[in-house]
């Protein structure tokens, strides 16, 4: 890292810091422009990697690391923990307390198996979570949504109650959608289900599976592109709405 | 030969143009129309209808979980569900009782409560409380579910959970009618869904980054869900129907502009390899 | 010792969550409780060992010169930082925590998220070719979803909005679901491996 770019941000941080202190400066207007400033640093890296940048990416992960340890002090440890032991003389909290504390000896090359005992607590703890989860949620719950009929009776007569070209599309579309429904499922299915070679018709139902799998990735893809520029256009807002004032 | 030599180099130029102009064509296509303030109207989907129509069926002094799992990385999208959400339960005296399975989530809430809450006249303690944040993922929805005073014996500023009236009488999620997931990531909707939804049977709607959104279909198709919202223009939709116009649909100009951008860049991108792969055949 | 008892204790904790679902007697539910409570606890001093080692790692490279190391120093500074202001000042609004909260950390991760627009923008136009039929089945998708969830869309056909939702709603959802019941079966099987001790890759080695 050049002197120069810590000498430079060094005295600006500390001018703004002095400012704030005696009131010269108002702390809204001096974390609007450290949050502008740092802003760009990050967007400076589009241009090329350099070292603001650099220097930006690493103050935010130390302040992010502090962040997290501070809030896990005061929403975890102290309600959780702390004052029902201490206060409230619960003391089987020692064991989760002394487990925690085991989980530094991974430092130690020596004691670090002691560690072990915490993380098979957790291990096996998330790991039921996941059992039940999967099973309720995910597997009974979706294999009871998929029990629909083929055939839908309502959706035939409302072809025949169509007045346009559009509704007669979503018409012929609502007549399709249970059978490709099932038809999409099941296929989908039977491309992962690798025990057998997908030749003749296991390979042609796996081929259609994959149709409806490249499906379902173009939907994720552009969804993705929206999540995208979301954040972009997030970013450009706070910078010319609450930094520049260009727009409302 | 020399004018399909020249118009073939130009081909071969333009598909390995510095991938710095594409991001200066993405900037302004994003830039232009935020700084001249275009607005658009919405079309809206079921499954923000489904969420927007659960709370409207809410009767006034129920109770609601607003589980605001995100950072600050998804604040653009989820950000303005958040106070869709807040302002659709104030304006029906719904009260909130808001927690968060991510660190930086309570600020945030936060954040919300502090804007909007005295537009409504809402009183901390009275009409919504902020939890905090709690470690633990799974552990703690399930907790949550069980014992909400055990997982929570303060709420984010350290106020005991006895001493905050709103919260008397509320001893899990059983004793809420809604629970309202903004979602980023893991933990957030989906395991809500996989630990709550069944097994408490309490009706779970919400909102996610539109990256999430595909695969949360199953869910609204299954009932799991009773709604859900996804990216920005999620909340754009949810706006709409509440009619407070915000962050969501402002943004969606810009939203427009930039994906006419990259659909030409795919276009325009594959004409070039058509090109190319006749040449060589 | 090294290698038994952490299995007991995974089997006892996975064991009591999965008992639990189906019996909501006090013997199961009580120390079911106990443990989710417990779980809370030793969860949040992972993430404070997570922390630790981060900081461990780069105060090593600070003492021996490593890549990078002056960016390391400003690391540290500004984890003990926010460290200092969260212990000390608390994290109220309005502290110094909140202040770095919102003005720094905030705008930090927004913007780093954000350079991803720009990467996806870079990545259609320079990677997404129509190879094959699987792969313009992709293409098209995205773009009529593309243009379907926003107002552009609806100008070109004013069905486009719906049809996207259909696509969503039906082969889409159709796939996503065969995908979660493929994944769910995973799930199950290797939590109950976990659980019953036949996988112990959790562990690590015991060199």
């Amino acid at each position: 890292m050049k002197p120069l770019t810590l000498i430079v941000s060094g005295i600006v941080l500390a001018a703004g810091i002095v400012g704030v202190a005696t009131g010269g400066v108002d702390s809204q207007v001096f974390g609007t422009w450290v949050a502008a400033l740092l802003t760009l640093a990050i967007f400076s890296f589009l241009y090329k990697d350099n070292p603001v940048y650099k220097m930006a990416e690493h103050i935010f992960i130390g302040v992010s690391a502090g962040y997290v340890v501070a809030l896990e002090y005061w929403n975890v440890f102290i309600p959780n923990l702390w004052n029902p032991l201490v206060s409230g003389g619960n003391y089987i909290l020692l064991v989760p307390f002394a487990l925690g504390l085991l989980l530094f000896t991974r430092f130690s090359p020596r004691a670090s198996w002691l560690s072990r005992w915490a993380i098979a607590a957790m291990v096996g703890s998330y790991a039921g979570f996941a059992v039940i989860g999967a099973l309720q949620g995910d597997l009974i719950a979706q294999v009871r949504a998929s029990m629909i009929p083929i055939y839908s009776g309502e959706a035939v007569a409302s072809m025949s109650l169509a007045e346009n070209t559009n509704e007669y599309i979503f018409a012929f579309l609502g007549v399709v959608q249970n059978p490709l429904t099932i038809i999409g499922l099941l296929t989908t299915l039977i491309y992962f289900f690798f025990s057998r070679e997908h030749r003749g018709s296991l390979g042609v139902a796996s081929r259609v599976g994959i149709w409806f799998l490249m499906i379902s990735f173009g939907a994720s893809f552009g969804y993705t592109v929206m999540s995208r520029v979301s954040l972009l256009i997030g970013r450009l807002h706070f910078l010319l709405s609450d930094w520049l004032g260009v727009i409302q | 030969m020399s004018e399909a030599g020249d118009r073939n180099g130009i081909i071969q130029k333009l598909s390995q143009v510095d991938r710095r102009l594409i991001y200066l064509v993405v900037l302004v296509c994003a830039v232009v129309p935020l700084v001249i303030g275009a607005r658009v109207t919405l079309s809206v989907s079921p499954p923000v209808r489904g969420l927007f129509d659960a709370v409207e069926e809410l009767p006034p002094g129920s109770y609601v979980y607003l589980a605001a799992d995100y950072d600050p990385g998804s604040l653009p999208e989820l950000y303005p569900m958040n106070i869709a959400f807040v302002e659709h339960l104030f304006s029906k005296d719904i009260k909130i009782i808001a927690a968060s399975l991510w660190a930086p989530g309570p600020p945030l809430s936060q954040r919300v409560f502090d804007d909007i809450a005295p537009r409504y006249g809402k009183v901390y303690g009275r009409d919504y409380v902020n939890l905090g944040f709690k470690e633990g993922r799974e552990a703690v929805m399930v907790s949550v579910a069980e014992d909400l005073r055990r997982t929570f014996p303060e709420d984010y500023l350290g106020t005991p959970y006895g001493e905050i009236p709103m919260l008397e009488g509320i001893d899990n999620l059983t004793d809420v009618s809604l629970i309202v997931n903004v979602s980023a990531g893991y933990p957030g909707i989906k395991e809500w869904v996989q630990q709550i939804a069944t097994r408490f049977d309490v009706p779970i709607g919400g909102g996610v980054t539109a990256v999430s959104g595909p695969e949360m279909y199953p869910y609204i198709q299954s009932g799991q869900l009773v709604g859900l919202l996804a990216g920005m223009k999620g909340a754009g939709e949810y706006e709409q129907l509440l009619g407070k116009p915000g962050l969501g649909l402002a943004g969606m100009a810009a939203q427009s502009s930039v994906h006419v951008a990259v659909i030409v860049f795919i276009v325009l991108a594959n004409v070039f390899y058509f090109i190319e792969r006749r040449k060589k055949l | 010792m090294k290698t038994e008892v952490p299995v007991i204790i995974a089997f006892i904790a996975g064991m009591l969550m999965i008992v639990s679902f189906f019996s909501p007697h006090p013997v199961f539910a009580e120390p079911a409780a106990m443990m989710r409570n417990w779980a809370i606890i030793i969860t949040a001093f992972a993430y404070v060992l997570g922390v630790a080692n981060i900081a461990r790692i780069s105060a090593g490279a600070v003492r021996t010169r490593g890549r990078d190391w002056r960016y390391k120093i400003v690391m540290l500074l500004s984890l003990g930082a926010m460290l200092g202001a969260g212990l000390v000042g608390g994290i109220q609004g309005g502290s110094v925590f909140d202040w770095n909260y919102n003005n720094v950390m905030v705008p930090m991760q927004s913007t780093m998220f954000s350079l991803l627009a720009f990467f996806i923008a870079s990545a259609a136009f320079r990677a997404f070719r129509a190879r094959s039929v699987e792969a313009t089945l992709l293409l098209v998708t995205a773009v009529i979803v593309m243009l379907g969830r926003v107002p552009v869309g609806e100008r070109l056909w004013s069905g486009l909005p719906a049809f996207t939702e259909w696509i969503m709603e039906v082969p889409n959802m159709a796939a996503k679901r065969g995908i979660m019941i493929g994944a769910a079966l995973g799930a199950i099987s290797t939590g109950l491996k976990m659980i019953l001790g036949l996988e112990r890759s959790y562990l690590g080695s015991d060199k």
